[in-house]
């Protein structure tokens, strides 16, 4: 009976939105270390929502840039989802799409204290994207295509 | 040479000032002429009794406009009878979003109950001179000599999660210094939101 007990209660852990461990929520210190790796890639770091009708047009140039370049460059999505769209949004969205790029999901309300820090010129739209490696870093206010992502990357990568 | 660089240089600083253009603090905002979802034009003159406004660039469509609608008609049933009305603008492409059309918007408007008037800005004209970004984007403007002075510009407040556990009410307080005649001391905030579609 003991061991029939547990076995339930195994089953109802591993059934407990098993998805939420699939994501990688940080807080803006937490996403700090993304922002600053010091080695000798390009990082391609794009901020991106579901909701976000422009980011989710230019998510595949990313993906091809991340495929293209898969030596140099590490791209990074950090999602600004919604808390509360994580398991009927960015999950299914994320399960769908099986982006090749590391996906990590930013959580942090006190945006006017984090958003500065990432870059003084950002008012806070997105979609928004940061390229840098230890020589470089520029920010880009803008939605890009595939052609223009490139140019900016391969910047970086001369 | 020198003189060729220096204006590459001058040329460069110019427009790389005027791709960011739009409304400081300070500065003498424009009024409009916009069709509000009953059908009539609405201006900032109209409101002669008033002693500024809120303006917020907000619309139906962004999720962080939507998590604020309760606390924009809350601010507006506040500060409306103190002289500060709120005015919503609805700047984004109805071609990208339908779900902004004046249609949707007199919709939403009647579904939550808003007090507060929610023009369209069709041509999208006014927005850029304000240099509004993104939905909701907040204006306070502050009416001296028949001119409306931009006093604050940015967010609402410091968590767009939750109502109840905000800290710093971005909008109130500049409201409230306004009101008591005093400088406000927090007069830009940044938060995420969605970009105006145009």
């Amino acid at each position: 009976m003991k061991s029939f007990i547990y076995f339930i209660l195994t089953l109802h852990i591993l059934s407990c939105s098993p998805n939420q461990n699939k994501l990688e929520v940080y807080d803006f210190q937490g996403v700090k270390k993304f922002l600053h790796q010091k080695d000798n890639k390009t990082y391609v770091v794009n901020f991106w929502a579901t909701w976000c009708a422009p980011c989710i047009k230019e998510l595949p140039y990313f993906e091809q840039i991340q495929e293209k370049y898969k030596k140099d460059v590490e791209v990074i999505l950090i999602s600004l989802d919604f808390p509360s769209q994580y398991e009927t949004k960015l999950i299914p969205f994320l399960e769908k799409k099986q982006l090749k790029s590391k996906v990590i999901v930013l959580d942090d309300v006190d945006m006017n204290s984090w958003i500065p820090k990432i870059d003084s010129n950002w008012d806070g739209a997105i979609p928004v994207t940061l390229i840098y490696n230890s020589k470089n870093r520029q920010f880009y206010p803008q939605s890009f295509t595939y052609d223009e992502l490139t140019i900016e990357v391969e910047k970086f990568l001369n | 040479m020198r003189n060729l660089k220096l204006f590459f240089l001058t040329l460069l600083i110019s427009t790389t000032l005027s791709a960011q253009n739009g409304y400081n603090i300070g500065d003498v905002a424009t009024d409009f002429r916009l069709e509000n979802i009953d059908g009539n034009f609405i201006s900032l003159s109209d409101f002669s009794e008033a002693k500024g406004f809120i303006l917020i660039f907000t619309c139906n469509t962004c999720p962080y406009a939507v998590a604020y609608e309760d606390r924009i008609e809350a601010l507006n049933k506040k500060y409306a009878p103190m002289g500060y009305p709120v005015i919503a603008i609805m700047p984004n492409n109805t071609t990208i979003k339908p779900g902004d059309s004046l249609e949707a918007m007199k919709k939403r408007a009647i579904e939550k109950g808003f007090t507060f008037p929610y023009l369209i800005d069709r041509e999208q004209s006014i927005f850029p001179q304000y240099g509004a970004t993104k939905t909701p984007h907040v204006y306070i403007l502050q009416k001296s000599n028949d001119k409306n002075i931009i006093r604050y510009i940015g967010a609402i407040d410091d968590n767009y999660k939750s109502a109840s556990k905000v800290k710093i009410k971005y909008v109130e307080n500049a409201v409230e210094e306004l009101l008591n005649g005093m400088q406000v001391h927090l007069t830009k905030t940044k938060a995420i939101g969605c970009s105006i579609k145009i």
